[in-house]
Order: structure tokens, then C-alpha cells, then sequence
């Protein structure tokens, strides 16, 4: 394995909420990235933010870990969930707060349903 | 560098010559489009998996800073 997949598999271990994206979860800079970024800010969800445009191994190594070819990739417990348009869909079908639920994760249901409410 | 919406269409049909695919140019520069999939070997497959299919479909053109396609919002299901 190379540097830059062990240290993507350390870190989807070391933290139950993962996601990777391109900037950060304060200042994100692509709007997929901020899409799922901010649905986890906004349900209250402690999690890691790795930003992939500060390495570009890790850039890279991210697409080949879950075969997956796009950021934002979201990982609970060490699972690949989604990207984008499938984190959106499980938020606005509750399918998140059940995935969140069944892993321990502490959210704010009323935020998530407010997301809900929001995009009814 | 950009990719026609015919071309995508092509792309998809090719790999999935039963489906309904809809590809929506969503920003008129040939770089962001939406296209759903509907097809029946999604059945039983999870969304990742059926995503990843698709992906596979358009061998690399989403491949970050070289490929074709900057942004592809999908919808993938199997038939009701």
C-alpha cells in the first residue's frame, strides 16, 4: 500500500465521520463539498475534514481507496457511504439519520428534519 | 475540455443498452451535466454500487483535473 492509502485508512479508522473534501469544513472550496459540509454542520455531526487539494496524494489515493472517481466522499466507521448526490438523497429520504443512528453518531434530529421541512 | 451531451448519452447506452437514460446539460458549458439511469441490473444493488457502474461507464472522463466532465450529478435506479 502506499503512504498515502495507509494514511487514508488510518484516518477512516481513527474517526467515526470522515469526510474528504476539497477545502475545509470552515471554508470549503467546491460546491459539492460544501453541499455535504454543510448538511453535517448543520445536523451537529463531529467529524474529520481532510482536505484533499492540500495533498495530492492523498487526492489521488482517496479515488482508488473506494473506487470511486469524485470528492466529496463520505465515510462512517470506516465505510465509503457516498459522494454528493447520494449524501443528499439518504439526507432528504432520513436514510442518514438511520446510518447515523445504527453507528453511534450523535445528530440533531430536529436540524435534520428541519433539512427535510426546508426541501419539501 | 468538455464532452457533448450526445456523447454522454452514447457513453451510458453503450453500458446500459436497456436503460432509460436522461442527460441534462445544466450549465450550457459542456462540463456540468445531470443524467439519470434507470435500469434493471441496478436491482438489488446498493446506490454506491449502482453509481460506481456508471462511473465505469464513462471510462475516466470524470478523472479530476484531465477528464472531460467536471461535474456529473447522478440519479440511478432500477425500474418500478
Amino acid at each position: 500500500m502506499t503512504d498515502a492509502k495507509t494514511q487514508i485508512s488510518e484516518t477512516v479508522k481513527a474517526h467515526d465521520v470522515v469526510l474528504f473534501m476539497k477545502g475545509t469544513k470552515t471554508m470549503p472550496q467546491c460546491g459539492f463539498s460544501s453541499r455535504v459540509a454543510g448538511v453535517l454542520n448543520f445536523m451537529g455531526i463531529e467529524y474529520a475534514d481532510v482536505n484533499v487539494l492540500a495533498d495530492d496524494g492523498v487526492r489521488q489515493g482517496i479515488k482508488e481507496y473506494s473506487d470511486w472517481p469524485t470528492i466529496p466522499q463520505l465515510y462512517v466507521k470506516g465505510e465509503f457511504v457516498g459522494g454528493c448526490d447520494i449524501i443528499t438523497e439518504m439526507t432528504l429520504s432520513g436514510e442518514l439519520d438511520t446510518l447515523f443512528e445504527e453507528n453511534g453518531v450523535t445528530y440533531d434530529k430536529d436540524a435534520a428534519n428541519k433539512i427535510r421541512e426546508a426541501n419539501a | 475540455m468538455a464532452i457533448s451531451l450526445t456523447e454522454l448519452e452514447t457513453l451510458l447506452l453503450e453500458s446500459f443498452p436497456h436503460a432509460k437514460v436522461t442527460v441534462t446539460d445544466l450549465a450550457g458549458d459542456g462540463n456540468h451535466y445531470a443524467a439519470e439511469v434507470i435500469d434493471e441490473s441496478f436491482r438489488g444493488k446498493n446506490r454506491v454500487q449502482q453509481q460506481r457502474a456508471v462511473y465505469a461507464a464513462l471510462k475516466g472522463k470524470m478523472d479530476g483535473a484531465h477528464g472531460e466532465l467536471h461535474a456529473l450529478a447522478l440519479t440511478t435506479k432500477a425500474p418500478d
